[in-house]
């Protein structure tokens, strides 16, 4: 076995040591996917202690990027130099031996392990986890990030389950920290926490790569940015000295387009929760507990909420994919819904945009005319059946229709769900529902992995669909969409909900603090005031 | 290390090739072993597959195996594209000459032309019933259908056993365990005279179409085809799971049964203590090798129809044992799934990492940056 890292030789040209050498340099860095070209030419420098955000809309390339300097995809073309020298990074186990640490965005636990069960898993040398527990306790410490070695990771916060993949890095003692959006996750309190984590390991000289599409955080945290577009390098800049506007241009390449939300008097009850507990069919889930809600015709309720507090479990029990144990506990349109399944319900006019896009909200293997016909069927008016048989004209007029309407970049109707972007599928499934004229719609991340434009077009046809008195319900975890979208905000945390305050009444701060569950107390106390009839 | 990586686009093209690149490695590996048997690989070859060919009497044999095996495959194939595994045809088929054989023995001396049409409405209902016990214990207690289905198989097994022992034995028979053979009007036309082939065949044609249509256009082979592929899909749209299981158990059920008519209305003529050397089970890798589709199982009962017919003629002209079809199943079984393994994954070596290289100065590493702009 040859380490990457071995010297090879006496280093042509020494330089003098007086240049502060790059800790990472990319030269020219190309990567080209069956379908599309990930980078292009790509030029990348990292200074030794240099906090660099590499900024970029998704599938821009920052994550096969990423993957290259962490050994997990090798480039077509380029030169990657790390110290100033030329390495080939064959694999993660390589990059770690020269010093580079990464933490994923999503996380890769045992969740029925310990935290020192699962670092010492991890690690390339052997260690055992009761040896490496005094060690986990002194760089967690060190770094502001507290954790207990002995705890069982599925009784672990999200956040907290970062910080295990952050002390996992910090104990190779690596000389570069890639990290992968890792505020997506986080409540903005959590955020700042990390923020000084990572500026104190920036200044022992460790460089952090950041990944990141929030131009306030690159701002707040980033000495240096590197803005990548379509794969190639839209620009360099200081990230202090730009606006989130001038930073947003060389992101998209123009203006950030907007949406604009009228005030508007809501109408009715269209879809009412009325203290609805329900037991998680998963053993690490979270159990609802008395979730109240009321959706109004003609408004927007936000659902704010770091997920993993009970969101894909509301979200199913609205949806009808888990039956509610009382048939009254959910209504939809005057009518009790509690134990109709999901074909029922949206006979009713529910329609629903489901986070996973591939798997559940469409057949990855099926063109995109039959998932059309997936919930397409249930309405009438589409036309789609016609005595148990499927009627491929009408259906493909549904799915040219939405293709249209929506701007889905594909090969037609006839095109597999898997061929389409993220943010194409999104947009196609999002079509379809909407098309499908649902009384009340719930979205669950409708604009998660789509790029700036997309979303702003999703964001106008939710908006739409609210004016045309439709009562909607969008959970997302990014607050400042909720703000632009939304009439009311709720926080859902620990399996509790609290109270639909409107959003002109409050402040991102605010849903901000409720996101960790302080509501809960004050909620309860102000609940024991009503005495139950 | 060597490791599988998944490809990020399966290959439609060897998709459909999968099932020819198995039958020709079965094929290289059976010659191999004819030659380790100390046969002439030509000769057996010959022998195995190529004779059955030469006669009109062995096409007509061909076409009366895979009778059953088409019946029995498309069946089972409309359920695992449903995710619904039915491994117990074989019993459901048992079960369809049962209750045709009732029919038959019945009726027996009736010459009438709606014993017939009895016998396989019969042997459809009786397949149809065995099929429902493993679908009920899945859907109301959530029973592996799998293992029910299977064990049901031995029962059925058990029970013909019983009846070709006791009640239903011919007592003209000199006590064989074997029933009276059934009359003319119970047995199945022959197609053509002098071949075995019998009217089973032509039904099993319209099985095959009938499947097709089912697949291709009825919104209930959609809502299986969506609960194979994506369950979680499947529950979104509010598709019902009960609804498949029953669907997928009763279509193959029913199919098994008439198998089950076609063997003792056909070859037999009677009710045997066995009326069928594994079709049912043969059926599950048909389904697999006719890629799910019917038109496939159709192609792939005549492949396996061949294998059968073939180790008999090794049997008798080359004095190998009879473990010689289950062994060219089994290979045929085995290459398939590895050539679907490497539809969706490719095989990348052990991987050494490379040594450091010196800084670029030299050509390689200039052609390596020439090489980059080129793509726009």
């Amino acid at each position: 076995m040859t380490d990457q890292a071995q010297d090879p030789g006496p280093a042509p040209g020494q330089q003098p040591r007086t240049r502060i050498e790059p800790r990472l340099q990319l030269l020219g860095i190309s990567k080209t996917y069956p379908s599309v070209v990930a980078n292009d030419g790509v030029d990348l420098t990292v200074m030794p202690g240099e906090i660099h955000a590499v900024l970029g809309e998704n599938g821009a390339g920052k994550s096969t990027l990423m993957k290259i300097i962490y050994g997990v995809t090798r480039p077509d073309a380029g030169q990657v130099m790390w110290e100033g020298r030329e390495v080939r990074i064959a694999s993660p186990s390589g990059a770690r031996r020269l010093g580079i640490g990464m933490v994923f965005q999503h996380f890769a636990l045992f969740e029925t392990l310990t935290v020192a069960e699962n670092i010492a898993l991890a690690l390339d040398d052997k260690i055992t986890p009761a040896r490496l527990a005094p060690r986990i306790r002194a760089v967690s410490e060190q770094y502001g990030l507290p954790l207990d070695p002995e705890r069982r990771v599925h009784s672990m916060s999200v956040g907290e389950r970062q910080r295990v993949e952050i002390v996992r890095c910090l104990l190779q003692s690596p000389r570069l920290l890639i990290m992968d959006e890792p505020t997506s996750v986080l409540t903005p309190d959590a955020v700042q926490t990390l923020f000084v984590s990572l500026r104190q390991l920036a200044a022992e000289g460790v460089s952090i790569l950041y990944i990141s599409h929030k131009l306030d955080e690159i701002q707040a945290l980033c000495d240096k940015a590197t803005v990548l577009r379509a794969g190639r390098v839209s620009g360099t800049a200081v990230p202090r000295e730009e606006t989130a506007h001038s930073l947003a241009e060389l992101m998209i390449g123009g203006d950030l387009p907007t949406c604009s939300l009228a005030p508007r008097a809501p109408g009715e009850v269209c879809l009412q929760l009325d203290q609805l507990d329900l037991a998680s069919s998963d053993p690490f889930g979270t159990h609802l507990q008395g979730i109240s809600l009321a959706l109004r015709a003609g408004e927007i309720t936000g659902l704010a909420g770091i997920s993993g507090n009970g969101q894909q479990e509301l979200l199913k029990a609205l949806s009808g994919e888990q039956l509610a144990p009382r048939p009254d506990s959910i209504r939809i349109l005057g009518r009790d819904a509690g134990r109709l399944d999901a074909a029922q319900r949206r006979r009713l006019g529910l329609g629903f945009v489901p986070e996973e896009r591939l798997g559940r909200g469409a057949v990855p293997g099926l063109s995109l005319a039959d998932n059309a016909l997936l919930t397409g069927y249930l309405q009438p008016a589409t036309g789609m059946l016609k005595g148990g048989l499927v009627r491929r004209g009408a259906v493909r007029a549904f799915a040219d229709a939405v293709i249209e309407r929506f701007k889905v970049k594909c090969g037609g109707a006839g095109a597999a769900a898997t061929s389409l972007s993220g943010g194409n599928l999104q947009k196609f499934i999002v079509g379809r529902e909407i098309r499908l004229a649902p009384k009340v719609m719930v979205l669950a991340q409708p604009t998660w992995g789509v790029d700036i434009g997309a979303a702003m077009l999703i964001r106008q046809a939710i908006i739409d669909l609210r004016d045309q008195g439709v009562a909607v319900l969008v959970l997302s975890e990014e607050l400042d969409e909720l703000f632009m979208t939304c009439d009311r905000i709720a926080v859902l945390a620990k399996g509790r909900l609290s109270r639909a305050v409107p959003v002109r009444e409050t402040s991102i701060n605010r849903i901000g603090v409720w996101m960790s569950g302080e509501f809960i107390e004050t909620e309860t106390i102000e609940g024991a005031n009503h005495v139950p009839a | 290390m060597s490791r599988l990586e998944a490809r990020p686009e399966p290959s439609r093209v060897m998709m459909l090739a999968s099932p020819l690149i198995a039958a020709a490695a079965m094929l290289v590996t059976g010659s191999l072993l004819f030659l380790f048997l100390g046969q002439a690989p030509l000769h057996a070859f010959h022998v195995y597959f190529i004779a059955p060919f030469g006669s009109a009497y062995g096409i007509g044999e061909l076409l009366l195996k895979a009778t059953p095996l088409i019946l029995c495959g498309v069946g089972l194939a409309i359920g695992f594209r449903a995710n619904v595994h039915n491994i117990g045809a074989d019993g459901q088929l048992t079960m369809g000459a049962v209750a045709a054989g009732c029919v038959a023995l019945y009726f027996d001396g009736v010459d009438a032309p709606w014993v017939l049409p009895l016998m396989i409405a019969a042997g459809a209902l009786g397949g149809l019933a065995w099929a429902a016990v493993p679908a009920l214990l899945r859907v109301r207690f959530n029973t592996s259908e799998i293992l029910v289905s299977l064990m049901l198989v031995y029962v059925a097994y058990q029970f013909l056993g019983y009846l070709v022992h006791g009640p239903l034995r011919d007592p003209a028979g000199f006590n064989f365990p074997q029933s009276k053979m059934f009359g003319e009007s119970a047995t199945l036309p022959l197609l053509v005279e002098g071949l075995r082939v019998n009217a089973a065949f032509p039904l099993s044609l319209l099985a095959v179409l009938g499947a097709w249509f089912f697949c291709r256009h009825t919104f209930a082979g959609y809502r299986m085809q969506v609960s194979g592929m994506a369950p979680a899909a499947a529950l979104y749209a509010g598709f019902s799971e009960p609804k498949n299981v029953w669907l997928a158990f009763m279509v193959s059920g029913a199919l098994a049964g008439v198998a089950g008519v076609g063997e003792v209305a056909g070859p037999l003529g009677q009710l045997q203590p066995s009326v069928s050397p594994g079709y049912g089970f043969a059926a599950i890798i048909v389904a697999y090798v006719g890629r799910l589709h019917p038109l496939g199982v159709l192609l792939a009962s005549l492949l396996m129809s061949l294998l059968y017919i073939g180790g008999e003629s090794a049997q008798i002209e080359l004095q190998l044992p009879s473990a010689i079809t289950g062994l060219f199943q089994g290979l045929l079984l085995f290459y398939l799934l590895a050539a679907d393994l490497f539809i969706h994954y490719r095989f990348k070596p052990r991987t050494r990492p490379t040594p450091t290289t010196p800084p670029a100065t030299g050509p390689s590493a200039s052609f390596a940056t020439e090489t980059a702009p080129h793509e726009s």
